[in-house]
């Protein structure tokens, strides 16, 4: 078995008669920064809530720390830190109470580094989360997440709503979380330039379905779009290639996004007509919407 | 520690570890860093240009492999003394595929011969050469 401290093995959940997830295998490499990258409905936030065992799986399995997750033993989860997505944290209790209560319940929560790291955010013991701001409130969840001294975090498209200085500041917290040896984070963003800064391994979810798990490197190195030039009226690339992610005609120009295929692809522009063809390696954004946008040209699907 | 500051974009299609090779090479080449400045720590900088650690890690790597860079162990990562390890006829032969292609797109663009000639030599100044004495173009083996 996978000594991985996040596996998803052939997860699939249903509700009613949708299939939300289709059976989703992904290995989290331990000390990597993993981020689940899909539109809204992509079965995102169904993946995090099996994770934790919040939701049970129709089918396969979600494991953490080689426990399943709907079992984790209480030790195992107080290993885990998860910040939800809406930062939800009890609104009428004190900071300084949550943090009191937060010792209480997990053996090493380091309260001394949460006040400081509090005091540091200009944010008071004394405070109540229902009169903080949205960032406020990610920032002071996040230090009660990490106070635990995780293993491993999850966080729920944590800079949603968030302004761009206090995601900048949400940012510098998430690396500095990183720094820490063999911490193992798993997160989900719809900021593809966040993402970029902090990830090193990135999943594309399209409709419930994985169609990219890899280091974001290789990723980019494998996936180029490909501009075939032709004479006149661009044709329509022939669906069934292999590795064509999407394809889209402008005129006398033929745009092909191909992941591994690039060459074939190349030469298959030539022969049908193409005058010149050009490689354009991809950036994290282009290369998501190519996945996740290709419905109306989708000659890979 | 020297001069040091560069910054990163993470919208851009170049990656981000290729984009700090090329800032260090880069200000390497305009004398901005010096044999035997030391580079930033890679948490230092992780912090400072908010990316992931690794990532300014194999960056590092990167630059230590092409020669630019040396490290110390426990003292950091250096700017090596530049060494050339291609012989004079080959770096040339380089210089003259690179003159190659980018004459070519400035006749594409439109430009004058003495436009280019007056880019050229702004753009000189900017850099910092070897002056020709001892240990350049020295040949490898």
């Amino acid at each position: 078995m996978s000594d991985a401290p996040i596996v998803f093995d052939r997860l699939t959940r249903y509700f009613g008669s949708r299939c939300v997830l289709d059976t989703l295998s992904i290995e989290v490499p331990r000390g990597s920064v993993f981020a689940l990258l899909g539109r809204n409905g992509a079965g995102k936030t169904t993946a995090i809530r099996c994770l934790l065992g919040l939701l049970e799986p129709t089918r396969g399995s979600a494991r953490v720390l080689g426990h399943d997750a709907r079992h984790l033993p209480p030790d195992i989860r107080a290993r885990i830190a998860y910040v939800a997505e809406d930062h939800r944290m009890v609104p009428s209790m004190r900071l300084g109470a949550i943090v009191d209560l937060q010792a209480a319940s997990f053996p090493a929560f380091d309260a001394h580094a949460c006040r400081g790291r509090l005091n540091q955010l200009g944010l008071s013991e004394k405070a109540k989360p229902k009169n903080l701001s949205r960032g406020q409130r990610a920032q002071a969840s996040l230090a009660l997440a990490l106070a635990t001294t995780p293993e491993v975090v999850v966080l729920d498209d944590p800079a949603l709503g968030l302004d761009a200085v206090v995601r900048r500041e949400f940012l510098e917290t998430v690396i500095e979380l990183i720094q820490h040896e063999g911490r193992t984070v798993f997160l989900t963003s719809h900021l593809l330039g966040d993402v970029e800064r902090v990830a090193d391994h990135v999943a594309i979810l399209v409709n419930g379905v994985l169609r990219v798990a890899a280091p974001l490197d290789e990723v980019r190195r494998r996936v180029v779009r490909l501009h075939g030039f032709f004479p006149g009226e661009a044709p329509e690339f022939p669906g069934g290639m292999p590795g064509v992610v999407r394809s889209v005609r402008r005129r006398n120009e033929l745009l092909v996004t191909v992941a591994n295929e690039a060459t074939a692809a190349g030469e298959r522009l030539r022969a049908m007509g193409a005058t010149l063809v050009e490689e354009e390696t991809l950036g994290l954004e282009d290369l998501f919407i190519d996945y996740t946008g290709g419905t109306a040209q989708g000659a890979g699907e | 520690m020297a001069q040091f500051s560069f910054r990163v974009d993470p919208s851009s299609a170049e990656p981000l570890f290729a984009q700090i090779v090329s800032g260090v090479k880069h200000a390497v080449a305009t004398g901005r860093l010096a044999p035997g400045d030391r580079l930033p720590s890679v948490r230092e900088l992780a912090r400072e240009l908010v990316i992931n650690p690794n990532t300014i890690a194999k960056a590092y790597e990167a630059l230590e492999a092409e020669g630019i860079t040396l490290s110390r162990h426990g003292a950091g990562t250096f700017i090596a003394e530049r060494r050339a390890v291609l012989s004079g006829d080959e770096q040339r032969r380089r210089i003259r595929e690179a003159l190659t292609a980018l004459l070519t797109d400035a006749v594409h663009l439109g430009l004058r011969e003495s436009d280019v000639r007056r880019e050229f030599d702004a753009a000189l100044h900017r850099f910092r050469f070897d002056t020709g004495g001892d240990d350049t173009g020295k040949r490898k083996g």
